[in-house]
């Protein structure tokens, strides 16, 4: 039996990349081979440190997209048109490549099925990405917490996991709803516009219900949908959020 | 736009500080009382160093400064932390 | 050590390395570094002031501070963050020409901002045609984000001594730690003998 330490240092580690996928003209899944892997809760996400030969070093945080229960470590990287490392990250990286990181960390914006709901998950752009983990452990969980997901993109081919999610949705586990800010397509009956109060009456619950929310996607895109949902009646309490670098910040 | 962001952000560092998971620890803000946890802090990184402050009223809480492998840690502006 | 294979960073070739100090960068960009929110002070409120070891305090409303003799300087910047943007081009009024209002013996200053932010610096690095009072950037107004309406600005000196969103010097016999310096960054902050942090 192991002794675990009350306080113990978090560790970088070393992973292998094993598996690329582009998931859209800008982003790319990363699956990692990291030995002796603990494991993650759905909302986690990893430090990642790239260091240049001559010593340079930068570190940027990116959400675990994998299920716990998936046995692996995939994380989904946006490229950021002025961006530092996820440039690197999505167009560079090649499999046997390296990369140290730390964690999982971040218990704050955490979703199990044990927390209940119903679940309101709201995402900008790459801020989909802590949500697909938490779909997943629901599905695996067999969980019947009621899911709806608000995800706000520029343009459908921008999606993330599209194919994965309207599969959630057709298989009745999830509500889907999308709004594409910049393009859409032919015929496109969704929502096309940038998150506001309006929209986000129709699309969440009634504060009545109660319902967990979690925000997740550029800091603008977050506080939006935050200030909206409290005007709206929702607690505070129970609406968690995570910012992404991503209105000026390097990245 | 100053990207704000929040404790998410630093979870990490935290947790190499104080040895454990500390983004669902409650922090209660020395200067005006508001009681969240500390992945609610408004946490500024662009920085010569870590700055994280209040949600509510942006006071400091913590400071954290890495100097020669060195870490600082200031927290007078955090009258009490619980854990989550 | 772990080097990350082909990863380089943001970094550009350094075109003229005898204007870049050791240690930094050169970025075309110009990175936002804050401590905190923006603060946003209406211009009819706004007032610059110098206060401390003198016979009297002066201070400047925004109108007053406008109708004074201005300059445009095109300067080198670095931050101790390790970029280092060559040829920004500001505009404002140099601090020789407020400092002639007062008298005073004192030998350092504490640059107080909106926002709480301080940082400190002898006096003498404040005059001879080394620091400003900058309120445009690149012939345009200063942007809040980059320390509009306002900002020091000591190009001499690491960047964090050009304090964003500066209301007023407090001049001080003794000297006085600011904020990054009290956590252990450089009381003086020299470029060019790469004085990052204490006792460098």
């Amino acid at each position: 039996m192991e002794r675990t330490a009350l306080r113990r240092r978090l560790n970088w580690q070393v992973g292998t990349v094993e598996g690329l996928v582009a998931e859209t003209p800008r982003t790319r899944s990363i699956a990692l081979d990291v030995p002796g892997w603990s494991g993650h809760r759905a909302g986690q996400h990893v430090d990642v440190r790239l260091t240049a030969e001559d010593g340079y070093q930068a570190q940027r945080s990116y959400s675990i997209a994998s299920a716990p229960e998936d046995g692996r470590l995939v994380l989904t990287v946006e490229r950021l048109d002025d961006g530092e490392v996820s440039p690197y990250l999505v167009d560079e990286l090649r499999i046997g490549d390296e990369l140290e990181l730390r964690g999982p960390v971040g218990g704050y914006f955490v979703w199990e099925a044990a927390l209940g709901g119903p679940l309101l998950l709201i995402a900008g752009g790459s801020g989909v990405v802590p949500f697909r983990s938490m779909l997943r452990h629901h599905r695996t969980d067999g969980s019947t917490v009621p899911v709806r997901l608000l995800y706000s993109a520029r343009t459908l081919p921008d999606v993330v996991y599209r194919e994965e999610l309207t599969r959630f949705a057709r298989d009745g586990e999830i509500d889907v709803r999308f709004t594409l800010t910049r393009e859409q397509p032919e015929g496109w009956r969704g929502y096309r516009r940038r998150i506001d109060q309006e929209l986000l009456a129709e699309v969440a619950w009634p504060p009545a219900e109660r319902p967990l929310v979690y925000a997740c996607g550029p800091t603008d895109f977050v506080e939006t949908a935050a200030s909206a949902l409290v005007a709206l009646g929702h607690e505070p309490g129970r609406i968690r959020l995570e910012r992404f670098g991503g209105t000026g910040g390097s990245a | 736009m100053t990207t704000r962001l929040d404790g998410n952000a630093i979870a990490g560092e935290l947790f190499d500080v104080f040895g454990q998971e500390m983004t669902t620890a409650m922090g209660t803000c020395a200067s005006c009382g508001s009681m969240r946890p500390l992945g609610e802090l408004a946490v500024y990184l662009q920085a010569p160093g870590v700055v994280a402050r209040c949600s509510s009223c942006e006071a400091l809480m913590a400071v954290i400064v890495e100097i020669r492998g060195i870490r600082c840690v200031d927290l007078q502006g955090i009258a009490a932390l619980e854990h989550g | 050590m772990r080097f990350t294979r082909g990863f380089r960073g943001r970094r550009e070739a350094e075109a003229d390395s005898a204007r870049v100090p050791p240690g930094q960068y050169v970025t075309s960009g110009f990175p936002v570094l804050s401590a905190g929110p923006t603060p946003h002070t209406p211009l009819a409120d706004w007032t610059f002031a110098i206060r401390g070891a003198l016979d009297q305090p002066v201070s400047w409303t925004w109108d007053e501070l406008h109708a004074l003799p201005s300059v445009t300087v095109t300067v080198d910047i670095h931050c101790v963050t390790k970029w280092s943007k060559l040829g920004s081009s500001w505009t404002g009024i140099s601090l020789d020409t407020l400092l002639d209002r007062v008298e005073t013996a004192a030998d350092y200053v504490l640059a107080f901002s909106d926002g709480g932010y301080t940082t400190n610096l002898p006096l003498e690095d404040l005059t001879g045609g080394k620091a400003w009072v900058a309120y445009e950037y690149d012939g345009e107004p200063l942007e809040p984000e980059h320390g509009g309406p306002a900002r020091l600005l000591v190009p001499h000196l690491y960047f964090w001594k050009s304090a964003k969103w500066v209301r007023g010097l407090e001049l001080r016999d003794d000297d006085e730690p600011g904020f990054w310096e009290r956590y252990g960054y450089h009381n003086y902050g020299d470029p060019w003998r790469e004085q990052r942090y204490a006792g460098d």
